[in-house]
């Protein structure tokens, strides 16, 4: 066993510098960990790095400087591998970030279905796992299905069969929910997902940061998430792809670094990963991905998990003693997000009362209208954890949450 | 009162509500005193696009001036269209066009003009402008 290091919140705390400001003279309360995490010093450091000392552009030069840098984003992409015990570090391809990642698969793999085959996501996805899949099916005149969910904010799986069929090419299904915080059972729809003959597409933004993914154990053919919802930068994230698949698939985008020879007759393509990495790549972010995947790979994932469900738990737990409190989302396996609203209160008023004491809660639809919809609301004040947050924090929330609610009512 | 009047009166009682609270109070309060508008008026129409929360905003023009009469789901929005609502009522339509809206900030109101909250505040804006230019052209 390797040596991890010990957790502790109030250590962590000082790793993250973002986190040491008053906001309206209050100190930070940062709940808005869904949308986007905030920087260790250690990513901090290596982006402040990399344009001073190494900055160069990669897999072209022969020169010092753009080997240097060469090595450090492909030593990002083998730690990238590693954290996701993928087979080989050819099957990590950078991206923009989930939503690029998406947009890859519905375009490349996409290009392998035939008019009248069937996609099929769930009715908690983000809308960056809606709209992609919908212009898929316009463009190749196939359909989408949507797995429903019951009030509790978990899907029917015992209606699946209703919805996945030999004609469904692709299942692609969130891992948490960004908002309702429920954890799917994925290994259980990738084999579903399987027994149909269907890919199974892991929506992994909410979860990476969260749980530890073991992309071999989970055998799922893809599996994506965002850089900066796991400490890292914007700008960047990771598809990753069974080789097989990858292989299959044709480029996504065209230009250079992901040719092997041009000419004006014929064009060949390089090889994974580079065949869908066209042009020049977010080369700071893909080696800042690396150091944050590092920071996270210092602890044992299990006490990381343990600390957020302790959050997690003890909000809702908090939240529960308020008079007229909804809270959306009661699956028993749940992690990292509570959103709720107080009736007769709009969600944008408890934000804005919040954000005044110094805490950031997201309120709105959270990008998933068709949530929003089920639940016949406007949108819903989203907590969401990260591993620096603590007890403290949220007892402070609670009380801030009286006091906006004692102004509001 | 003239827009510019207005406008220094809210400033004036503002610096009176010397925290956060206070002013917050005063919003919801002025949120939860704006009259009523009937359902029938919350149309798509005057539905105004881009805020967190809904806002329609109606108006009726009685001898050159523009009346407003407006509604939101949210309180602490409706305390603010109650103030944008008393700067400019009764207001000719050239004067509204005229005017430049700067009390926002002034109050201590400016976190209400970031991106997303703003598109609710700056919508509202430009829609109590838009009626203007409707009923100037009118004339
Ligand atoms: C579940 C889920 N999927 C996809 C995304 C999109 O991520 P990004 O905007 O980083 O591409 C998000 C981000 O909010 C998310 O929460």
């Amino acid at each position: 066993m390797e040596n991890k290091r010990r957790f502790s919140v109030r250590e962590i705390r000082e790793d993250f510098p973002s986190l040491r400001q008053l906001v309206y003279g209050k100190n930070l309360v940062y709940f808005d960990n869904g949308a986007t995490s905030q920087k260790p010093q250690s990513v901090l450091d290596s982006i402040n790095k990399f344009y001073s000392k190494d900055n160069a552009n990669i897999h072209r030069g022969v020169h010092h400087l753009s080997q240097k840098a060469t090595n450090e984003f492909e030593e990002s992409r083998k730690t990238i591998a590693r954290f996701l015990n993928a087979s080989t570090h050819e099957e990590i391809i950078f991206t923009k970030g989930t939503t690029d990642g998406i947009n890859l698969i519905a375009f490349s793999f996409g290009e392998l279905l035939k008019e009248g085959d069937e996609v099929l996501i769930t009715a908690m996805e983000h809308h960056s796992n809606i709209v992609p899949w919908q212009m898929l099916c316009e463009r190749k005149k196939c359909s989408l299905k949507v797995l429903p969910i019951n009030e509790n904010g978990e899907l029917l799986l015992e209606e699946i069969d209703q919805y996945i069929s030999e004609k469904t090419k692709i299942f692609a299904f969130t891992h948490i929910s960004n908002t309702l915080g429920t954890v799917n059972p994925i290994k259980e729809l990738v084999q579903k997902a399987h027994q149909f003959g269907a890919v199974a597409v892991v929506d992994g933004a909410q979860s990476i940061q969260h749980k530890p993914i073991d992309v071999q154990d989970l055998n799922c053919d893809f599996y994506l998430f965002s850089g900066h919802k796991v400490y890292g930068p914007t700008g960047i994230g990771v598809l990753y792809g069974k080789e097989k698949w990858l292989e299959k698939m044709p480029p996504y985008q065209g230009g250079g670094d992901m040719i092997k020879k041009v000419t004006f007759q014929k064009t060949t393509y390089n090889e994974l990963p580079f065949k869908f990495e066209a042009g020049t790549p977010h080369i700071a972010g893909g080696i800042c991905l690396g150091k944050a995947i590092e920071y996270l790979s210092q602890f044992n994932f299990h006490d990381i998990e343990k600390h957020e469900t302790m959050l997690t738990d003890y909000a809702q737990d908090l939240l529960y003693t308020f008079e007229d409190i909804v809270i959306y989302g009661e699956s028993k396996h749940k992690t990292g997000v509570v959103s709720f609203n107080i009736e007769g209160i709009h969600p944008f008023d408890l934000g804005t009362l919040l954000d005044k004491q110094g805490i950031a809660v997201r309120t709105g639809h959270h990008c998933t209208q068709p949530l929003m919809d089920f639940y016949k609301i406007p949108g819903t004040v989203r907590c969401s954890f990260a591993l620096y947050n603590t007890k403290e924090e949220i007892d402070f929330f609670i009380s801030a949450m009286d006091k906006s609610i004692r102004m509001l009512k | 009162m003239s827009i510019e009047e207005k406008q220094k009166q809210i400033i004036e009682d503002f610096e009176l509500l010397d925290d956060w609270e206070l002013k917050y109070e005063h919003i919801i309060e002025l949120g939860k005193s704006l009259p009523q508008i009937e359902d029938k008026k919350k149309t798509e129409s005057n539905l105004i696009e881009g805020c967190q929360s809904k806002v329609w905003l109606d108006s009726v023009l009685k001898e050159n001036k523009l009346y407003f009469f407006a509604d939101s789901d949210a309180i602490i929005t409706k305390g603010i269209i109650a103030l944008l609502i008393d700067v400019f009522n009764g207001q000719s339509p050239e004067d509204i066009l005229n005017s430049e809206v700067y009390f926002i900030n002034q109050i201590g109101l400016q976190e209400h003009l970031s991106p997303t909250r703003a598109n609710g505040l700056l919508s509202m804006v430009k829609k109590i402008k838009m009626e203007a230019i409707k009923n100037a052209t009118v004339n």
